[in-house]
């Protein structure tokens, strides 16, 4: 390929503008975190002790009625208010852990009144299990980002080990920035969402990573222009693989969300998120951390003189 | 020239594929264990407490105490359940199945099935231990009325108790609830004891098939509990899968209009893989929850990304001016390195998410493991076989079936 190429096939300096996207994810990182810490996580049933009750009544019902009963079963609770989704389905939450003893007794008495297609589904949690699981989920995680590094630093160079990870950081606080800015409800699935991404942003992140590895190569680097050149020719190389592979997945994550189970409705919801972010780290995060590392490592060797190269 | 052996080999590869899932999958989907919140059913975790303050939670009590839920769970009239038990107190219980009466079975299990002969001043004179084994059953009364039987493994025992009690009252509690308080008229010699009340047949069985399961040996908190209505189950299944057939069929359409006729193949290979993929899961004997079918068409798309990495950089080298066949070495090479890097990193990172992960964190990671390899079995190799009996067939010699125009191929 000709040189001339590899100036048609940059459309936008993305280098040159790296600290805009810098500034941009900055704002909403610590825009997020402001709302985490002064509102907290919208924490679902599985982080708080209590009772979920979803019931499926099939057929129109009125959910005072349902409340009416709740009331009348399960006296001296706390609980929301009964709200209606889906297929003639309701849910409510109660404050404190209920007896199996009086769901059994609430779900007979809707039955009565519904018909013998009434079911519930009933989640009672202790928030420590919970808790635990998400202590766990984060120390493995972790764990798993020094193997990455690892791997990339054996692989590739130390520098990229590094960027990658900064973006993975990235792509795991966005979902929990916005999924507290939107009030969205937070449960065990997140963390399987959480991981997905993960999954997806370290595969993201590596096929361009890839292909500057091979650009390094063949093209030249000696100057701080040249590799700010080469990472541009290598992010429009491999864009529209990025938006293709992010549009694939992006569309069965929006069938999900659309079309699936409303229990996995927030999963897909934070897939989305992580999926967008994962893309946009990729390029314009994790490629442009590496460049700034990059220069910064070569504008040091400049002053002092280093034989080998990094 | 046009070689018709390889684009029959390409036609018999396909066909037999076609025929492997159109005539199997029904089977293998139908073999598959769906998880309590596909198919109903409900999930326990039980933290095990000693019942005597000195007494240690070690593995041992732990199996223990496992096992005897198991027993439980099995007189419940439920098989295969699964039941972990997590260290250092836990004991989780799952049973995925329609029938099984929920509550029943949660007081079943709970059930810490102490025996007791007690003396009328309260005195414990025999427990459950001192039953004979399967020393419980069920007998009738003279009205024919259901009693359960109990034989005393030391008739000895009995006999002294007996003797020393003779006219006096001898309760038998369970669980500090008393079932019956005779009057002892004889010393009795055989070993042989009853309890009346009013069974009915299913309820003496059971009770006779408890106290022969044994009590528990330490006391069963419930600390967390799933259940799922069976109705509600199959509307999550029926959404998700369905929400699936949309994702894929968006997948198909996309790959066959940006990349056609390598399009069709990625088409055809992700087929296979979504195939193989329940074959492999019904081989690990693994159950499929619902963020695992949402894991699962997660993957899809990521198992697409591999032809696309692939199919890009062919179209690359076809418009850098190379020859359908040289375009089709180069990129198929050039983008493998790619490929390998990026699924060895994440498979470094399930490894790591199954080492250190708890249990849903590990299922999670094992399922992803798994589509990543499948997905190198047939979106990397599978999909460049089938593309290189194309292309070697010398049938296509047009960018176009490439997804590339005329215009856009430079110079050499």
């Amino acid at each position: 390929m000709s040189s001339k190429r590899h100036e048609d096939i940059v459309k936008f300096d993305i280098v040159k503008n790296r600290r805009k996207f810098f500034l941009f994810s900055g704002i909403i990182l610590v825009l997020g975190l402001l709302v985490t810490l002064f509102m907290g996580l919208n924490l679902g049933v599985d982080f708080k002790a209590g009772t979920r009750l979803d019931i499926y009544i099939g057929k129109e019902f009125n959910p005072s009625d349902v409340e009416q009963l709740i009331k009348q079963h399960v006296p001296d609770t706390v609980f929301t208010p009964v709200t209606p989704y889906g297929d003639h389905q309701a849910q409510t939450r109660f404050d404190q852990t209920v007896d199996a003893e009086k769901l059994k007794s609430l779900e007979k008495a809707l039955k009565e009144k519904y018909g013998p297609q009434v079911t519930k589904q009933e989640a009672t949690v202790d928030p420590s299990i919970a808790r635990e699981l998400v202590r766990k989920a984060a120390i493995a995680v972790s764990i798993a980002g020094v193997g990455i590094i690892v791997y990339i630093a054996i692989r590739f160079q130390l520098l990229f080990g590094i960027a990658c990870i900064i973006g993975l950081i990235h792509d795991v606080l966005v979902p929990i920035a916005l999924f507290s800015v939107f009030r969205l409800e937070v449960d065990l699935t997140f963390i399987a969402a959480i991981l997905t991404i993960v999954g997806y942003s370290i595969n993201d992140t590596i096929v361009i990573f890839d292909r500057i590895r091979e650009n390094l190569r063949t093209m030249k680097s000696k100057t701080v222009e040249d590799l700010e050149h080469l990472v541009n020719v290598s992010l429009w190389q491999t864009m529209r693989r990025s938006i293709f592979t992010v549009a694939t997945v992006f569309f069965t994550a929006l069938a999900l969300a659309a079309l699936g189970s409303e229990s996995i409705r927030n999963f897909s919801l934070a897939l989305i998120f992580g999926l967008v972010s994962g893309t946009y780290s990729s390029i314009f995060i994790a490629a442009q951390v590496w460049v700034a590392l990059k220069e910064r490592e070569m504008k040091k060797k400049r002053f002092s003189p280093a034989p080998n190269e990094g | 020239m046009i070689k018709w052996g390889r684009f029959l080999l390409f036609l018999v590869v396909v066909g037999m594929l076609a025929t492997l899932i159109t005539t199997t999958t029904q089977q293998v989907a139908g073999n598959i264990r769906l998880g309590l919140d596909l198919q109903g059913g409900f999930e326990i975790l039980y933290v095990v407490e000693p019942l005597e303050p000195n007494q240690q939670v070690d593995m041992e009590l732990l199996k223990a105490t496992a096992g005897m839920v198991e027993k439980r769970v099995n007189i419940g009239g439920v098989t295969e359940p699964v039941i972990e038990t997590e260290l250092p107190n836990r004991i989780r219980v799952k049973i995925a199945s329609e029938k099984a009466n929920q509550d029943e079975l949660r007081e079943l299990i709970g059930k810490p099935a102490v025996l007791e002969f007690r003396d009328e001043n309260g005195n414990v004179l025999l427990r459950g231990s001192d039953l004979a084994s399967g020393g419980a059953g069920v007998g009738y009364d003279d009205l024919k009325r259901p009693v359960v039987t109990l034989k005393i493994s030391d008739p000895k025992k009995l006999e002294d108790i007996t003797r020393a009690n003779l006219g006096k009252p001898m309760a038998i509690y369970l669980d500090d609830n008393m079932l019956t308080n005779p009057v002892i008229q004889n010393v009795i010699t055989g070993g042989n004891a009853q309890i009346f009340g009013n069974f009915t047949q299913e309820s003496a069985q059971e009770l006779a098939d408890i106290l022969n399961s044994g009590a528990l040996p330490a006391k069963l908190i419930e600390k967390q509990v799933t259940s799922v209505g069976a109705s509600l189950g199959t509307l999550a299944l029926q959404k998700t899968i369905y929400a699936g057939y949309v994702g894929a069929a968006l997948i198909i359409v996309f790959m066959l209009v940006v990349y056609r006729l390598p399009g069709l193949i990625a088409n055809i290979t992700l087929v296979a893989f979504t195939y193989f993929c329940l074959v492999v899961l019904d081989w690990m004997d693994a159950t499929l929850t619902l963020p695992g079918i949402a894991g699962f068409i997660l993957s899809v798309g990521m198992a697409v990304d591999a032809n696309i990495i692939t199919y890009e950089r062919i179209q690359e080298e076809i418009r850098s001016g190379k020859t359908i066949l040289s375009a089709f070495r180069a990129g198929e090479r050039r983008s493998l390195i790619t490929i390998i890097d990026a699924h060895v990193t994440t498979l470094i990172a399930t490894a790591v998410l199954f080492y250190f992960g708890t249990s849903s964190i590990q299922g999670f990671a094992i399922v992803l493991a798994m589509t990543l390899i499948v997905s190198v079995i047939t979106n990397v190799f599978g999909s460049r076989f089938l593309l290189w009996l194309l292309v070697r067939s010398n049938m296509i010699k047009k960018p176009f079936w490439f997804g590339v125009k005329e215009s856009e191929i430079g110079e050499l």
